[in-house]
């Protein structure tokens, strides 16, 4: 069954088309990534899909209920994180769980246990009576997952969650993300700008000027849209020119592209003098983002 | 139930910003020793200067008056201003885009707008029961001239005036983007507001095209209200040995009632415009916060 299905979805401004005509689906407990450059629709299209702005076009189906039908049932399902953190920082991180549980009418005895079982989770017993505004990056975002999380949704929207993150903060939302891939098979629908974080994911939508370029596992989108990559080390440089094929110097290694896994084989068949120390590899998420757009994420359009 | 959480979530926000809430405490101290200090004379002179030639108060009755004076102007200028700096939560709610947050779950936009405005309501009230009961305590000290009746009252006219001011404020709010634009803001009403309700100068001193026009602003009505319940007592002490033209001639040069085309409003008429005029600024909050919401929604 599909936890999300986008169905020819519209959003236009005057004459920008923000989301022009989209449609895809998301299966349940995939993790989901949603990739473009500033002003792809990735915003609006998850801004449409928490019902917070209205569509020109189209149809949003969140677990099989229509999204205008029924709004609060589906709010219901979601817990969205943005990227910005919404937490209310002169309140402890007790409050905030509070306060956001009792607008889904989890109040009293319900509540505590809710909060005993998200603190074990986020492992937040040390900070739970410390003000929001006291934590250090890492903890803020441990506590915004869990508020996202308090009324048990059955989709976790993270809106480029790890924007502006140090990389071990980053790694500890991950781990939390994951585990709870894992423990609960929880859907995942991410909007990232970094591109390792969507080389994970199960499906990958690569968005651009509102239209979807791209819909496909991130080993399809490899395959698709990068070659492989030989990198040979301690071999002679005029050995590797003669293949004749593209490379470059990377670090202590020569690094020669090739069409695809089955051109790397017969260039292992073919030279294997050359191949005492060496690796291959498939190309990146960067790579497939830029054949893909013809543009670097992290670039304004 | 949501509604008493959104309303405990915004009251709590506020008295835990310690700089906020002192700030708003500290206002009312401000307005108190400006009164004292400056005010304090020309409101003892205005009185004698209304008496007939000889007339001998007592310096209890003075103070008695003087202080009825402040304390009604203090709490008219508090019930306003105070909303404003208490409304901040609102504002720093829509800059830091919670208002999306609050738009993926189950809330309706009637209850955040009411939870914003009861919130301000109850902290605006408490401040200015803090204003109230260090008033008391002052007029106590100075001289106490409140009947029973007029204690009440005080608290009634509080409370309206707060819910006023607080609607008021948290109109001008809605379109405020900034915690800078409701710090000015709160400045130009802070100095102005006295001068337009009547709590720094009486209407009746103003020129006669002025005073007209601020006897269409609701909240003249109210500072009224407060005049004569504050002032009231003394007034007829002062009176007692008096022509009932100068008692009148008080009445009319405080403020303690006002006349709006040749005719006095009565005081059940100043009760009726506040609470009418709460109803609708509440009702047009609301429904700005939904329509607003339901625009950007779009």
């Amino acid at each position: 069954m599909n936890a999300i299905e986008i169905e020819r979805l519209k959003k236009y401004y005057h004459e920008v088309k923000a989301v022009d005509d989209i449609s895809f689906t998301v299966r349940r407990g995939e993790f989901f990534a949603f990739l473009g450059v500033n002003g792809a629709g990735k915003s609006t299209t998850i801004s449409i899909l928490c019902g917070m702005q209205k569509r020109d076009g189209g149809s949003v189906k969140i677990d099989g209920l229509e999204l205008d039908d029924h709004a609060d049932a589906v709010k219901r399902k979601l817990g969205v994180v943005f990227q910005n953190s919404v937490l209310d920082m002169p309140l402890s991180v007790a409050d905030n769980l509070k306060y956001r549980a009792s607008l889904y009418g989890i109040t009293g005895a319900s509540y505590k246990k809710r909060l005993q079982e998200l603190t074990e989770l986020f492992g937040l017993k040390e900070i739970l009576r410390r003000p929001v505004g006291k934590l250090s990056g890492g903890q803020k975002r441990r506590v915004d997952i869990a508020r996202a999380l308090v009324h048990e949704p059955e989709i976790l929207i993270l809106d480029e969650p790890t924007t502006g993150l140090d990389p071990q903060t980053r790694r500890s939302v991950w781990e939390i993300v994951n585990g709870l891939r894992k423990e609960r098979e929880m859907t995942v629908f991410l909007t990232t700008h970094y591109m390792e974080e969507a080389a994970d994911a199960d499906r990958v939508v690569i968005l651009d000027g509102g239209k979807i370029l791209a819909n496909a596992t991130p080993l399809e989108l490899k395959n698709r849209y990068t070659g492989d990559y030989v990198t040979f080390y301690r071999t002679r440089e005029e050995a590797v020119a003669a293949l004749g094929l593209p490379y470059k110097r990377i670090g202590e290694g020569l690094r020669v592209e090739v069409k695809d896994t089955a051109a790397a084989t017969e260039l292992v068949l073919a030279h294997p003098e050359l191949f005492g120390d060496y690796e291959i590899t498939k190309g990146k998420m960067d790579d497939v983002f830029l054949n893909v757009t013809g543009k670097q994420i992290g670039e304004e359009v | 139930m949501k509604l008493l959480f959104l309303i405990k979530r915004n009251c709590k926000i506020y008295f835990k910003d310690k700089a906020l809430f002192f700030s708003s405490l500290i206002a009312p101290l401000v307005l108190f020793f400006l009164f004292v200090a400056f005010l304090g004379d020309v409101y003892r002179d205005s009185l004698t200067s209304v008496l007939p030639e000889g007339t001998e108060l007592s310096s209890r009755l003075i103070e008695g008056f003087a202080g009825g004076w402040l304390m009604s102007s203090l709490i008219a200028v508090c019930s306003v201003s105070i909303a404003f700096t208490a409304n901040m939560v609102m504002v720093q709610d829509r800059v830091t885009k919670r208002f999306s947050d609050f738009a993926v779950a189950p809330v309706s936009r009637s209850q955040l707008a009411l939870g914003y405005y009861l919130s301000t309501a109850l902290v605006t009230l408490f401040v200015c029961g803090v204003a109230l009961a260090a008033g008391f305590i002052y007029l106590a000290i100075v001289g106490w001239y409140l009947t029973v009746s007029d204690f009440f009252f005080t608290l009634l006219d509080t409370l309206l005036l707060v819910l006023f001011g607080t609607a008021l404020s948290s109109l001008v709010c809605k379109f405020i983007k900034s915690e800078g634009g409701i710090s000015a803001v709160e400045v130009i009403v802070s100095a102005a507001y006295g001068f337009l309700c009547g709590a720094y100068m009486p209407i009746s001193s103003l020129a006669k095209g002025i005073a007209d026009a601020l006897l269409f602003l609701p909240g003249t009505y109210g500072t009224s209200l407060l005049h004569e319940h504050f002032m009231g007592g003394a007034i007829d002490r002062i009176g007692e040995d008096m022509p009932a033209e100068i008692v009148e001639k008080i009445r009319d040069g405080f403020d303690c009632t006002l006349t709006v085309f040749g005719n006095s409003v009565p005081e059940w008429a100043c009760f009726l415009i506040l609470a009418l005029t709460v109803v609708v600024l509440v009702a047009v909050f609301v429904l700005l916060h939904v329509v607003k919401i339901k625009r950007k929604i779009k």
